[in-house]
């Protein structure tokens, strides 16, 4: 049966978690919803095309991120886990030369925003169709094992809509299956652009199908990052250390629409958003930590301040790179120069 | 399923099948990061036998029976490859390769691109393809022209047991991924000499199998061989065709098929695959571009009709595939233009 994990008042209970990582979270969730917001203003502004927001997921993201072990880990992300990158070590720079589509993003502008690939970081590189990317995070687990790597597990995540898919179905019973060191963290959010999540399952929870694949599934407050710290943390450990993979389902919301092209006023109440938004994460964590005395009113506009300027600046560097150049959309198709009518000369 | 002769040249004549079997086996015998995966490959060692032997050989950590699942046996493969390993993940029949589309266009050939190079996919998947077995409609088809059109993708389709280990090897070698097209008819009907030790053939470079002067034709899989015969049949009546074997499918070899155009004036393709989209038709509109004025006749194409595939009744089964009669009286019509 899924468990449920849950922070409580004010009586902190911070899962072996310093005031520093406690601060890290924080402000990594205060850097989303900068980034977030700033990616809304750019394409009101019309200077980029399209952005997508992360708001209501921040405390999922920054409490998984802190489970993931740099150096070690693999994370496969999907489309809406911006704090995800930023909290395995991702810039707030390489974020907007993305959304800019400039020769600064990694893909030098070749993908949409928030298809992240990083293979220094370990963030494996993405596409758009829903849970194609579950299989991979699968191969790479199955890598690890392959070659013995020992304490080495992957992270995929994906919302909800994510496990309607056949490939994330052959994905989990692949990886149960082979006993593969992985995790699937899925962030129900319970919007698949505009279809609600009881039009995508029968059962409550996304977790409750784990049992069908002969693995653990937990559901935790993905409101809360400590406790989703708390639930991946021991679905990561459990992988790393040989214990098969897992389903973590962390409830959370979509604040925003899909994207700056979507209109959520066709398919959803304001005030069921504005119900959610009593549970906001990022106040809510504020909160958490000012109460338990982690840190005070001036450190909190401090981390504002600095969350701002660093966007700011971010936003400054990115929109002054160059765009790539014409000729670049030919080059990386294939190792090498490639053309699909080949030329010999003796 | 060993090799049957082995000869003083260090070649040792093999069936089609030994050849795949065979390079597979030194593939994995090479390199460690090699691993076969897919359906049926472990214990029963595949359903053409071609990897039996290599559960007990190389251990249940390289050759994976996986699940019932095409889609994950090529994404999983991906992410193998991705982090570093060089699966080969088989199809058991190229009928079975649409669950998989996704995962071939829209992530295999696109990771190094979409990552500019930040990830690579270097990758093989091997399927049997092609009719003349009695598969009926789900064990017969030909899918090189579903995925030619992809940029990113190598396709392979080699006839003879020399070039398939040639290209195979190549195919592992290479590091973007790769889909091999094994023509099951000519599993154990086409044997042929296999020069011994490891080798490659360059991957985009057609093979002129025999030479000829009055009419070029191109083909590949079982029909290249059927056009071999009649190319044969027709030399004692003094019309001298040149058979060039594609051998790739992406990327073509232009210059050795413009350069036996512009010799021979006249252009006949062969392929079992349907007429209507397929390999021919990029051929004929690469040669109307680059040569139409050395044609001395309009391009002919003998090609699989315009229906969803062959029937499992023998008249449906031979009135799709083309017989080595209409390929003699074709070549004939072209020589005689």
């Amino acid at each position: 049966m899924p468990k449920t994990t849950a922070t409580r008042g004010r009586e902190l209970d911070r899962a072996g978690l310093s005031d520093e990582q406690l601060v890290a979270m924080l402000r990594n969730m205060l850097l989303q919803r900068q980034l977030d917001n700033r990616g809304f203003q750019l394409n009101r502004q019309g200077k980029i095309p399209f952005a997508l927001g992360s708001e209501g997921h921040e405390a999922v993201q920054a409490g998984a991120a802190m489970a993931f072990k740099r150096g070690a880990d693999v994370l496969v992300p999907y489309y809406r886990d911006l704090g995800l990158a930023l909290g395995v070590g991702m810039t707030a720079f390489e974020i907007l030369s993305s959304l800019f589509g400039r020769v600064t993003d990694r893909s030098m502008g070749r993908q949409f925003p928030n298809h992240y690939t990083n293979s220094e970081l370990g963030v494996l590189s993405i596409s758009s169709i829903i849970a194609g990317h579950c299989t991979h995070a699968v191969g790479v687990a199955a890598a690890f094992k392959y070659r013995g790597d020992a304490g080495r597990a992957v992270l995929c995540s994906t919302g909800e809509g994510a496990s309607s898919q056949g490939e994330w179905h052959e994905s989990v019973n692949y990886a149960a299956v082979h006993a593969l060191p992985m995790i699937f963290l899925v962030e129900n959010n319970e919007w698949a652009i505009s279809t609600p999540q009881d039009l995508q399952m029968k059962v409550a929870n996304v977790a409750d199908k784990a049992p069908a694949y002969g693995l653990p599934g937990a559901v935790c407050d993905g409101f809360s990052p400590i406790a989703t710290y708390v639930t991946v943390h021991e679905a990561l450990e459990r992988a790393r250390s040989g214990g098969g993979p897992s389903i973590v389902e962390a409830k959370c919301y979509r604040y925003l629409s899909h994207s700056t092209d979507d209109d959520d006023r066709t398919y959803r109440s304001r005030e069921t958003i504005e119900e959610h938004r009593k549970l906001d994460p990022v106040p809510r964590f504020e909160q958490v930590l000012l109460e338990a005395g982690v840190i005070d009113e001036a450190r909190v506009k401090a981390l504002k301040q600095d969350v701002l300027r660093e966007t700011n600046e971010a936003t400054d560097a990115a929109e002054a790179q160059p765009y790539p150049t014409p000729e670049s959309l030919y080059t990386n198709v294939v190792a090498g120069d490639y053309r699909p009518w080949q030329e010999f000369h003796p | 399923m060993t090799a049957t002769t082995q000869q003083q040249t260090g070649t040792t004549v093999m069936t089609n099948v030994e050849a795949v079997r065979t390079t597979l086996h030194d593939a994995l015998v090479r390199d460690d990061r090699v691993l076969i995966m897919g359906e049926d490959v472990g214990a029963r060692g595949n359903v053409f036998l071609i990897t039996k032997g290599f559960l007990e050989e190389f251990g249940p950590q390289r050759i994976i029976d996986t699940p019932l699942a095409e889609a994950s046996i090529v994404g999983v493969a991906i992410g193998m490859a991705m982090e570093g390993l060089r699966p080969i993940a088989e199809i058991q029949f190229a009928d079975f390769i649409y669950p998989a589309f996704n995962q071939i266009v829209g992530e295999a050939a696109k990771t190094r691109y979409r990552s500019n190079g930040d990830y690579t996919c270097p990758m093989v998947i091997r399927t049997p393809y092609g009719g003349g077995v009695r598969g009926a409609l789900s064990h017969s088809v030909s899918i090189e022209a579903l995925f030619y059109h992809v940029p990113g993708l190598t396709i392979l389709a080699p006839s003879t047991p020399a070039d398939i280990k040639g290209l195979l090897n190549a195919a592992i070698e290479c590091p973007d991924p790769v889909l091999f097209l094994e023509h099951k008819k000519t599993y154990r009907s086409v044997k042929g000499e296999v020069p011994g030790g490891y080798y490659t053939i360059p991957i985009g470079k057609a093979d002129v199998k025999k030479a000829g002067t009055d009419v070029t034709v191109v083909s590949y899989g079982y029909n290249l061989h059927q056009a071999l015969a009649a190319a044969n049949r027709l030399q004692s009546d003094g019309v001298s065709v040149e058979v060039i074997d594609l051998r790739s499918i992406r990327p073509m070899d232009k210059t050795t098929i413009l350069d036996s155009v512009r010799k021979t004036r006249k252009l006949l393709i062969i392929h079992e695959d349907n007429k209507f989209g397929g390999i021919g038709a990029e051929i004929s509109a690469m040669v109307a571009e680059e040569a139409l004025f050395d044609l001395d006749a309009p391009i002919r194409r003998l090609a699989g009709p315009d229906v969803p595939a062959m029937g499992y009744a023998l008249p449906l089964e031979e009135e799709f595939l083309i017989s080595t009669d209409e390929m003699v009286h074709a070549m004939r019509d072209m020589a005689t233009f």
